[in-house]
């Protein structure tokens, strides 16, 4: 069931229709948080910790209540009175709002101003004065496990920095495995620190009504309706009473899902001066406090046959979460979906550890396009995969076409337990090879190699996993993680869908449109889709982790299924024909043998409001929470062609092919837009990006000036092809592509660099790779310019 | 972020410019382009009382040759320098040098003269009128002095200036004929300060062999260096391949990099080398076609 | 202590008393109540203030309100004249150029300061153009694919008369 990219059999889906929702954001219209102006509205700025580890000896309020315009400064001892000093995160351990004793990462918050003007508020936070007895500071995962480490987490039972150990897969044939091997390779690959940094920045509006003891939060959030159920748990306000508003969301990337403590203390805020508070975060804020993403120290082993034949897989990784347990990731998946990590591969046996530890540094762990850790799974085994190739003196794409999962073994079980849903490997990689010229190029290097040039080819075949999911297997705080669609048809034909994700670029106003309008026989200028009001739309768990097409888009169409089949029984008696001899053809109901006969959804929703079948429910809407069956397993093939500048390290990315597999899909002109921006992410955390620490824990990357962001001018220039694989347990066969991308691509950058390289013995060189890192791998082999 | 209150003034003219600086002396920050100040501003790390703003002066923004010199008046803009025809036809090492300059939108508000006085180590200008042995044009309550480049940079952040003091001119001596230069510089990303960076400027006798040149170093030290040994051992000899790269050895020599988020001492010191190397070549090559 | 200020935007003239700390983005978002000139960092890395302030694209967010006093702004909301999409709009819209709409603002003010400066510039000359202003969804290529599509429409090429009328969807060309 696999083909490159052809006409589509739809009338709507998978075409390249214009965003709906682009017109606002071109002219200025679009209404992000900041845009938003209460009256009376009072504003927040928050005082944080200079010192990654210290007791605070005192705070001193004084000097900020002086300040012209101030209103209240709140700290951790009065958010303890309220029973708001702490928060549960959403991985099962607790978390500061405001410092109380002591503080634990650089940048934590230590209180709040609050003041009748931005400017106020900045001034009085310069005036709050906090005196800190620093304490040792652990930075280094590995030193936190060290017997005589200082112990972060007082408040914990557990007088250790080691959170928790996760496992899975067969430990005794993996060892088996290993112990009967003909080939093990090892490596110690880590993934660094990143941060998704959106380029808006996270904020809120928390605007408390005390008479009707009625909070309204304006807020930058990915996933609305799981914030008021966290508020509803954290502030004891009843649920109904919380109405969650997040308005055009500029970028989230998983930076926009935890609840940070900002928000409360600013509900706090609003509560203690009766006005509305607005909080803004600073670009430092941002990068220093809220969710970071990956920094796993890996370990990785493969078992292999001296032809190649891969056999076990064992993982270990310390994973530094930093001085709060608190990301975002399903309940029963404390390392998300990291073991995934046997990849596209047939794999006979793995076993993978995870180990997590509390570090003096800012939470989080899982965003930033990693579709809960398979970012760093994927890049692990590709990587891996490469080092056992160069092991074997073998080409990368020969071990990868010995070891991928042939076609006819879908669904595939992994290992670990995942059933790969769909899967045309082999096309795929062959596709790609071809579209790059692969053998051309192998011949240019070697003819490179011998004038001394640096040429590298770096192949990335990834399997991603996405559409999170079955309610068996997947909550967040024990809520199910299906999704759901609400659409309303109107009298005249146009209808409104309403959704519980939140896209924060993703396109949704058109994607989900879409959708629906192929289900209805509507133009998708007639679908209207709303979504981010906890108010009117039906519950859902939100949008990251590329799981909005395969649970809401799934959810949209159900949904629209629904609809027709009461549309069905409607034409049924518009026809005068009995319900079997109707046809769904053209986007109409039409009597079978007699296409003429037929009638529109304009016809049928007209009729559903004036002229409803007797007996019937008049009307024409429906709900559908979508729980989906399995996951979606989409996957692609990546390659990158670099050259290396012997004098200076520079890398230069000259070619970049990304082949994708998503299933069907929706609107290609949205999917190639989602992997441009995934692959310069990608590109972003091969080269440039580490937010690191100094032995103190000060963070020495806290705005763009130290946090790289690629430019126009460094960015590749982007090459994408598809196959299509549809999904097919998903009502569209549609798998989900924001992620791939991300996922797919830090792997082919640096096995492209390690290619240009492997002649001078270089197996692995750790991300982000810098100049520097080539330049010293140059010099020490007599390179030089 | 929001920067502490402050008094603006925007005077007319140099002299009442220098005027309300000695008025409130240390007190007081000239604002120009603002691109360095206001970043330093809005995170409390310049807390002036009173800003003077001098982009509201007449006739500060001259760019033009004039008695040997050119001269470049204390409102020209980088961009400015990027664009002009002028520049870019007779003095390759500043267009060269105005390309990677922060990035447009800042090189439209920025100034040479004011990223001099900014005294950044990293400040590319800085380095490159070191190489072309420039000279800065002060006002100050007893008139106009004029100092040379090398004795304007004092130190990290520090110039020669008085607190009473403007700076309305800087001068770049008209290069002879038979002269070339280049700017070449590391950066991690466009829009960053560099790694490390080197400016070049020579000239060459009708023989071929170097009769001046100017090496001035960037971001590879406590202030920008020049690499004076360097300059000497190609003074008097044709700009070959072996000379360059002595000259190169030189020049990385007289770097003192420290180790930072952008590379390690050891890095930076042997990139010196290699710019300085690339840039010899190019300057070379334009000299011998100028 | 405030000073009294005039500054045209779009063609329209704001007066107001400010503080002279307030920056020329607070200015234009919170004052003359322009809100599609957005702000993304503090260290003047990112473009999403960018506006033309005569005639050149500039950060807002690095210039003071007083610093502006008598200038000539233009913002993202001027672009469309009549209800009619200017040019790069329209190309923004057909090609991509935007995915969360938050850098928009700024890549077109900067897009649309190069194309008046030099209307048929190289692909590379567009990627430097636009260097100052960050965009963390597209990964630029579309923007660049616009920018360059818009140049096309501006010096006379095809699809300038027949602008999508603002504000529905329908297939891209
Ligand atoms: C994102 C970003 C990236 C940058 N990257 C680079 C880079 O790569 N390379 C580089 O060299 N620079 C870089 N800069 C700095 C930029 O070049 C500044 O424009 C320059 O350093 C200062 O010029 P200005 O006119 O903006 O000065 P201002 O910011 O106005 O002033 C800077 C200092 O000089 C003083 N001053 C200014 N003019 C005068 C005068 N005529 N007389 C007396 N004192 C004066 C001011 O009081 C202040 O102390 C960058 C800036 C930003 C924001
Ligand atoms: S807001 Fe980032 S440059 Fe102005
Ligand atoms: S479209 Fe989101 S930052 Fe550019």
């Amino acid at each position: 069931m696999s083909a490159t990219l052809t006409e589509s059999p739809h009338r709507v889906l998978g075409q390249p229709i214009k965003r709906k929702e682009d017109p606002r954001f071109l002219t200025g219209q679009g209404r992000y948080l900041d845009d938003i102006k209460l009256p009376n509205m009072a504003y927040m700025a928050i005082v944080r910790s200079p010192y990654a580890h210290a007791r605070i000896v005192s705070i001193n309020k004084e000097p900020a209540l002086a300040v012209p315009g101030v209103l209240a400064v709140i700290t951790g001892e009065d958010l303890e009175k309220l029973g708001l000093a702490w928060m549960p995160t959403l991985n099962g351990d607790q978390q500061m709002v405001l410092a109380v004793g002591k503080v634990l990462f650089q940048y934590q918050e230590v209180a709040a101003v609050i003041a009748t003007s931005r400017e106020a508020a900045y001034d009085g936070a310069a005036a709050v004065e906090v005196e800190y007895d620093p304490l040792p500071v652990v930075v280094d995962p590995f030193k936190a496990l060290e017997p005589d480490a200082p112990i972060l987490r007082e408040d914990r039972k557990e007088k250790s920095n080691h959170i928790w150990r996760w496992e899975s897969g067969d430990k005794a044939a993996t060892d088996k495995a290993f112990a009967e091997a003909e080939v093990v390779i090892k490596e110690k690959i880590r993934f660094p620190r990143v941060h998704p940094s959106p380029l808006e920045p996270c904020g809120c509006i928390a605007d408390y009504n005390k008479t009707q003891n009625h909070l309204t939060l304006y807020v930058t959030s990915q996933a609305p309706h799981a914030y008021r159920t966290v508020l509803a748990m954290v502030t004891k306000l009843p649920e109904h009473q919380i109405r969650v508003i997040s308005p055009d969301v500029g970028g989230g990337f998983g930076n926009k899902v935890p609840v940070y403590p900002g928000y409360v203390v600013a509900i706090v805020g609003s509560m203690l001066t009766g006005r509305p508070v607005k909080w803004v975060e600073t670009r430092t804020e941002n990068l220093a406090s809220t969710h970071f993403a990956r920094d796993y120290h890996m370990t990785v082993e493969i078992a292999a046959t001296r032809e190649g034949q891969v056999k076990a897989l064992r993982v270990h990784t310390v994973a530094d979460h930093g001085a709060f347990d608190a990301q975002a990731v399903p309940s029963k998946w404390p390392a998300g979906l990291f073991n995934i990590c046997t990849g596209s591969y047939t794999f006979e046996a793995a076993h993978v550890v995870v180990d997590a530890v509390y570090t003096n540094k800012a939470p989080g762990g899982v965003a930033h396009r990693c579709s809960f850790r398979v970012t760093e799974a994927s890049y692990l085994i590709e990587r891996a995969m490469d080092i056992l190739a160069h092991e074997l003196k073998m080409d990368p794409a020969e071990l990868r076409r010995k070891n991928l999962i042939p076609a006819d073994k879908f669904p595939w079980k992994s290992p670990t337990g995942w059933v790969y849903d769909s899967g045309n490997y082999h096309h795929t990689l062959d596709y790609a090879l071809n579209l790059i010229g692969y053998k051309e190029l192998r011949k240019e290097q070697a003819e490179k190699r011998a004038r001394g040039e640096l040429m590298g080819i770096g192949i990335s075949f990834f399997t991603e996993v996405v559409g999170a999911g079955p309610s068996k297997h997947f909550d967040i705080l024990g809520i199910k993680m299906f999704d759901s669609a609400e659409i309303r048809v109107h009298p005249t034909g146009k209808a409104i869908v309403r959704l519980g994700t939140r896209h924060q670029g993703q396109g949704h106003e058109t994607t989900y449109a879409q959708i629906v309008a192929e289900e209805l026989g509507l133009s998708p200028d007639d679908v209207l889709v709303e979504e981010g009001d906890t108010d009117t739309a039906p519950y859902g768990l939100g949008t990251y982790a590329s799981r909005s097409t395969p649970t809401s888009g799934a959810a949209a169409a159900m949904c629209a299924r629904r609809i027709r089949e009461k549309a069905r029984k409607i034409a049924a008696y518009l026809l005068e024909c009995g319900e079997h001899d109707l046809e769904w053809a053209d986007g109409r109901f039409q009597v079978k043998g007699a296409p003429h006969q037929s009638v529109t959804m304009q016809q049928i929703a007209f009729a559903a409001y004036t002229n409803p079948p007797p007996g019937m429910e008049p009307g024409l809407e429906a709900t559908y929470y979508y729980d989906p069956p399995n996951l979606t397993f989409p996957y692609g093939c990546y390659i990158a062609v670099v050259d290396i500048d012997k004098g200076t390290g520079e890398v230069k990315v000259r070619r970049f092919l990304a082949v994708d597999d998503c299933g069907t899909i929706i609107n290609p002109m949205i999917v190639q837009g989602q992997v441009h921006g995934g692959l310069t992410e990608g590109f972003a955390i091969a080269f440039m990006q580490d937010i690191v620490f100094d032995e103190n824990g000060n963070n020495l990357v806290t705005n763009f000036t130290e946090y790289m962001l690629p430019t126009a001018v460094e960015t590749p220039r982007w090459e994408t092809a598809h196959t299509v694989t549809p999904s097919p347990h998903h009502p569209l066969g549609a798998k989900g592509v924001g992620e791939s991308p991300n996922v797919g691509s830090p792997a082919a950058f640096v096995n492209a660099v390690v290619d240009a390289l492997s002649h001078l013995g270089v197996r692995h060189i750790d991300m982000p790779i810098t100049r520097e890192k080539v330049w010293r791998i140059l010099r020490s082999a007599g390179i030089d310019e | 972020m929001i920067p502490a209150a402050f008094e603006y003034v925007a005077p007319r003219s140099v002299a009442e410019a220098v005027a309300l600086l000695r008025q409130h002396s240390y007190d007081a920050k000239v604002i120009a382009g603002g691109q360095s100040l206001i970043p330093m501003m809005r995170f409390r790390m310049a807390q002036p009382k009173v800003l003077v703003d001098i982009g509201r002066i007449p006739g500060l923004d001259y760019l033009r040759e004039e008695d040997g010199y050119l001269r470049i008046g204390a409102l020209v803009r980088h961009a400015t320098m990027e664009h002009s025809p002028l520049i870019q036809e007779r003095y390759p090492l500043l267009a060269a040098t105005a390309r990677v300059v922060a990035d447009p939108l800042v090189r439209n508000l920025g100034t040479v003269a004011g990223s001099l006085v900014h005294a950044d180590p990293a400040g590319d200008w800085a380095a490159a009128m070191m190489a072309a042995r420039a000279q800065v044009v002060v006002a100050g309550p007893d008139g106009e002095r004029v100092i040379g480049i090398d004795d304007f940079l004092v130190d990290t952040f520090t110039t020669a200036l008085e607190p009473d003091e403007l700076v309305v001119e800087v001068r770049v001596p008209i290069p002879g004929p038979r002269s070339g230069g280049d700017y070449q510089k590391i950066e991690r990303k466009v829009g960053d300060f560099a790694t490390a960076a080197v400016a070049v400027q020579v000239t060459l006798d009708e023989a071929g062999r170097c009769q001046q040149a100017g090496i001035g170093l960037c971001a590879v030290g406590p202030i920008t260096l020049r690499a004076a040994a360097a300059e000497e051992a190609l003074v008097g000899q044709p700009l070959d391949e072996a000379t360059i790269r002595k000259a190169a050895a030189l020049a990385a020599e007289a770097a003192q990099p420290t180790s930072d988020t952008r590379g390690s001492a050891e890095y930076k010191r042997d990139m010196v080398r290699v710019l300085t190397i690339r840039a010899l070549r190019s300057a070379a090559a334009r000299a011998l076609k100028a | 202590m405030g000073h009294r200020i005039a500054v045209t935007i779009n063609g329209q003239r704001y007066e107001a008393e400010v503080e002279p700390r307030l920056l020329l983005v607070h200015f234009i978002r919170e004052v003359a109540g322009l809100t599609g000139t957005h702000i993304g960092c503090d260290t003047t890395s990112c473009g999403a203030c960018t506006v033309i302030l005569n005639g050149k694209p500039i950060k807002s967010c690095t210039m003071f309100a007083v610093q502006a006093d008598g200038s000539e702004i233009r913002t993202v909301e001027g672009l469309a004249q009549n209800g009619e999409f200017h040019p790069i709009q329209k190309a923004f819209w057909e090609c991509h150029g935007l995915q969360c709409g938050y850098c928009t603002p700024g890549m077109l003010m900067a897009g649309v300061a190069l194309l008046e400066r030099n209307p048929n510039p190289t692909e590379d000359e567009v990627r430097r153009a636009i260097s100052g202003n960050l965009c963390r969804c597209t990964g630029y290529q579309n923007i660049v694919k616009s920018i360059l599509r818009a140049a096309e429409m501006m010096r006379g090429g095809a699809g300038v008369a027949s602008g999508s009328p603002v504000g529905r969807g329908s297939p891209a060309q």
